[in-house]
């Protein structure tokens, strides 16, 4: 339940960020913005460390947001560089996310393809 | 004498015109409320990881590892927010929640399957197969760049 809980306010504060940046600058950043500086914010918070611990605490809650997309490129090319040497920092990123981006690719198409846009 | 007072009195009212369109474009003009915002968001993205832990727990339970349940987790939350933008669920959800629902795993999905359904009749290579990429495109680009520098930076360091 405890885990339930810190989920829930560790996603949600992560979102909340992600909502100031937006209103507080609006119109340059937007949702594309957001997304982006999430996923590069992700990598390098995870490559010095500070990232995991987030995991640790929130489970879902730091690995839902797409900050834990890139925390899992970063740890994906770190594990990877440990076990190949060079060619890891080149694999392992992509490997560690493979499900999410072919889920994203094919689940994406697919909805595309059957569903016509509301308005 | 009477011309002048005539255009005097047309300045005048067209003055008045703008006012009265200045007030109905602040009227209708949406107001970033942004304690509110944050609140919204704080509640769609906490509800949002609290259903992708819900998830996480149940596929560990059925004894998949920590990191394949994770992975799993994703694509499972990636369908769900793919299935929600095609029966146009997901666009009411983004209206309450802001970035609450944009930076979730779920908002990566919405922002796959909109655009590429948006312009599907420009066919199905530059329709719906380049519009999948819209923001997926600029999210793998520079996600995949920064994780190969921190790899090779690692890798030169050890």
């Amino acid at each position: 339940m405890l885990k339930i809980l810190l989920a829930f306010v560790v996603g949600g504060l992560i979102c909340v960020i992600g909502q100031l940046l937006m209103d507080l600058t609006r119109p340059s950043i937007t949702p594309a913005h957001i997304l982006v500086g999430y996923v590069t914010g992700g990598v390098l918070l995870s490559s010095v460390g500070l990232y995991q611990p987030l995991v640790d605490l929130a489970g879902a809650g730091a690995t839902i947001p797409l900050s834990g997309f890139g925390h899992s490129l970063a740890q994906g090319a770190i594990k990877a560089v440990e076990q190949k040497g060079l060619l890891g920092a080149f694999s392992g990123g992509i490997e560690s996310t493979a499900v999410g981006v072919a889920a994203a690719v094919i689940f994406g198409y697919a909805f595309a393809v059957l569903f016509n846009p509301r308005s | 004498m009477v011309a002048v007072k005539g255009n005097n009195e047309q300045q005048q009212e067209q003055e008045n015109q703008r006012e009265e369109y200045r007030l109905l474009v602040e009227s209708v003009k949406p107001k970033h409320n942004i304690l509110k915002n944050c609140v919204m968001a704080f509640l769609v993205g906490g509800t949002i990881c609290v259903i992708g832990q819900l998830f996480l727990d149940f596929f560990i339970s059925q004894g998949l590892g920590e990191r394949e349940a994770a992975a799993v987790t994703a694509g499972t939350m990636v369908f769900l927010g793919a299935f929600l933008t095609g029966i146009g669920v997901y666009d009411q959800i983004g209206k309450i929640g802001g970035a609450g629902s944009i930076i979730p795993i779920t908002g990566f999905a919405n922002s796959i399957v909109a655009p590429a359904m948006e312009y599907k009749r420009e066919g199905f290579l530059f329709g719906v197969g380049a519009k999948l990429f819209t923001v997926a495109g600029p999210v793998l680009v520079y996600g995949i760049i920064t994780s190969c520098l921190i790899g090779i930076i690692y890798y030169l360091l050890q």
